[in-house]
């Protein structure tokens, strides 16, 4: 390499850094084989086909014709797994599409049903009333709805032998659509942030703190130079990290960029920029690392609950949703996600490329100004 | 101090307060070119604060502090590529080699490698240039230190406390680098030190501080002679008192330490005064189990000034 070059502080700069991330092998490993390792457990867990098992306590069914009963000694099957006294009926719904739903069931009494729904083993208790089953369940718990729904059909007689042909259900696998798809953009923006957050904070906190960064400033050193090559060597190796979970997920999941390339670059640079700039901003007065961590938690821990990573914000109340989507990482994870699934352009993101940008620049002057060096 | 010599750095009448520590107290220090000055003081006398004002990383509260002509205010570029450093605390990147660490420095001040060579050779971290920093020995350390702030080499050396903590050989070392760099007559170095063995070693002149103040200036010889030939005598009593019965005639101010049964006496004339001390022990019935005569050294020339010991 030409020597001017590789005499340059900036390039030695970048290049110490870079070196002392890739001999910590942690970083390695969180950085890049643990986001596709959630990749990969998420995406098969989520897009699996599994057959569901559903517990429910009867209570009272000991009489003689009452439905219940009549149902559990005709219709279900002893349940071949479990020891007595516990779930002894067990009754399977066959289905190809959805998977299939076994219904087990446990004769008890009100106390003990009362322990079993408080501990979420069970979430539907079942009773008999003149003649008809009644329902027990929290009916904000959507998981017992689903229960009732498909317990009342089958006590109802109309599901009991023949299950539907669900024929009219057409499932949909196509790429763009699937949890995964929606999962691995939020990903990537999570990993920016993460990687910019701690990387950058971190690095400079703990630089500080063993007053390395006090004996750099000594010198004739470029402040501007220490911080760009920080944020250099996070942008390449955010890079990398992102190229390899999209490869990784391409060949396990088959997921594809549908929008522009040139328009995925721009988002992730201006998000980069955003995390960058904010990091710079967190690190710029502390030189303890426990205030640090705090710091980066504050910043860090909120938007990783409501900016839909994992799972949309749409089920968060209306009023609130103005609010997360101008958060960086939703602008960061929305637009990502808006030209993996939705195939928008360069045009579309321009907006939030643009805010995200002026997110990162203005965090990254005002930490500039309150920075301590020493 | 004598002015024949170019003053490198120049320190006139600097003052420097914190919340409630008033650490620098009028402070006037004038070094010239090639000339090592030790400073000595305990914890907290202010030493560190001169020298970080020295280094440009704090700001008088009043006085002035030029070096070579320059001040931080006006000449800040320029003055970081005549100053080199070695901070007792700094601790440098764990996974980085020595090499690479040099190289890293060096490029700040736009050298390559020539100079970094130069460098390991003069710190004698041949063997170890391709360690990790995080492997290396507190002395290897500390000489990677050194070899870090002599990259450019340095018109200024700042050295706060570079052998605390080492041992007997690391830290002769270290004194033979640093004389090395003396020979060259190029460098002018403050060194602030709790040892005075390396004062003494190292340095032309000594400036002992305390409570922000100069206490005593000079040559290691000025300073001993200042006590007019005065010899110590140092003795430690069987079945000690907690105190000792007054003294009369030439033996007076017995500095008696009744805890740990030992005591020194000051004294101008050998001849006449120890028989006069050991008639005074007589004659009060104390007994003793160990008695030294000695010239004064720096330690109790510090100790008369300042009541305390240099380690404390």
């Amino acid at each position: 390499m030409n020597n001017r070059l590789s005499n340059h502080q900036l390039w030695q700069l970048i290049i110490s850094y870079s070196r002392e991330l890739i001999r910590e092998p942690g970083v390695l490993f969180w950085g890049i084989v643990f986001p596709i390792l959630m990749s990969l457990g998420l995406g098969i867990a989520f897009t699996q086909k599994t057959d569901v098992v559903r517990k429910v306590a009867v209570i009272d069914a000991s009489g003689d014709g009452t439905s219940v009963q009549h149902f559990l000694l005709t219709e279900a099957q002893p349940n071949p797994e479990v020891a007595a006294d516990s779930f002894r009926y067990s009754y399977t719904i066959p289905d190809k599409q959805m998977g299939n739903t076994t219904f087990l069931f446990r004769e008890t009494d009100w106390k003990e049903a009362m322990v079993l729904l408080k501990r979420g083993q069970i979430n539907v208790i079942l009773t008999e009333q003149n003649g008809k089953p009644e329902y027990h369940f929290d009916p904000r718990n959507p998981d017992a709805q689903l229960s009732y729904i498909k317990l009342s059909g089958v006590l109802n007689g109309k599901a009991v032998n023949t299950p539907q042909d669900n024929g009219e259900i057409k499932p949909l696998t196509l790429a763009g659509t699937r949890y995964i798809d929606f999962l691995v953009p939020g990903l990537i923006a999570m990993n920016a942030m993460m990687s910019c957050m701690w990387g950058i904070s971190y690095g400079i906190i703990d630089r500080r703190s063993k007053k390395l960064l006090r004996r750099m400033v000594a010198t004739p050193m470029k402040k501007t130079n220490f911080l760009i090559a920080f944020i250099t060597v996070r942008f390449v190796m955010n890079f990398i990290e992102s190229a390899l979970l999209v490869l990784v997920t391409w060949l396990v999941f088959g997921i594809t960029i549908q929008g522009s390339i040139a328009g995925l670059l721009a988002i992730f640079m201006a998000g980069n920029l955003a995390f960058a700039g904010i990091a710079i901003f967190v690190s710029s007065h502390t030189a303890n690392t426990e205030i640090g961590n705090g710091l980066i938690n504050l910043v860090v821990m909120p938007m990783m609950v409501v900016s839909g990573i994992f799972f949309s914000y749409h089920n968060f109340p209306d009023w609130s949703i103005p609010f997360i989507q101008k958060l960086p990482l939703t602008m960061l994870a929305d637009g990502i996600r808006g030209i993996f699934n939705e195939g928008l352009g360069l045009s579309d993101i321009a907006l939030p490329f643009v805010i995200l940008s002026a997110i990162g620049v203005f965090f990254f002057s005002l930490g500039l100004r309150f920075f301590k060096w020493h | 101090m004598e002015n024949t010599l170019t003053p490198v750095i120049e320190v006139k009448e600097v003052h420097k307060s914190f919340k409630t520590v008033h650490a620098v107290q009028g402070l006037n220090l004038t070094i010239g070119k090639g000339q090592f000055v030790a400073l000595l003081g305990p914890n907290g006398a202010g030493k560190t604060t001169l020298v970080e004002m020295i280094e440009g990383i704090r700001h008088p509260d009043k006085g002035e502090i030029r070096i070579m002509g320059k001040t931080w205010k006006h000449h800040e570029d320029e003055l970081r590529h005549l100053i080199g450093l070695s901070l007792q605390e700094t601790r440098f990147t764990d996974k980085l080699r020595v090499y690479e660490t040099l190289r890293l420095f060096a490029s700040f001040f736009g050298l390559g490698k020539e100079r970094v060579e130069e460098i390991i050779e003069l710190v004698a971290l041949e063997e170890k240039r391709k360690a990790y920093v995080v492997n290396l020995s507190g002395g290897q350390r500390q000489r990677l230190a050194l070899g870090i702030s002599l990259l450019n080499k340095p018109k200024v050396l700042l050295l706060d406390e570079p052998t605390t903590g080492l041992d007997p050989n690391a830290r002769r070392e270290i004194w033979a680098i640093l004389r090395k760099l003396k020979e060259q007559a190029e460098t002018s170095m403050i060194l602030t030190t709790h040892y005075m063995e390396e004062a003494e070693q190292l340095c032309d002149y000594i400036i002992i501080v305390d409570h922000g103040k100069i206490l005593r200036e000079g040559t290691l010889e000025q300073l001993l002679n200042d006590e007019k030939g005065e010899k110590v005598i140092e003795f430690t009593l069987k079945d000690a008192p907690e105190t000792l019965p007054r003294t009369k005639g030439e033996i007076s101010d017995i500095q008696w330490n009744g805890t740990q049964g030992s005591g020194k006496v000051t004294v101008q004339n050998m001849n006449t005064q120890l028989p006069e001390f050991m008639d005074y022990l007589q004659q009060n019935r104390l007994h003793l189990q160990d008695m030294e005569c000695r010239r004064t050294t720096l330690d109790d020339l510090f100790t008369t000034l300042t009541g305390r010991h240099l380690h404390e």
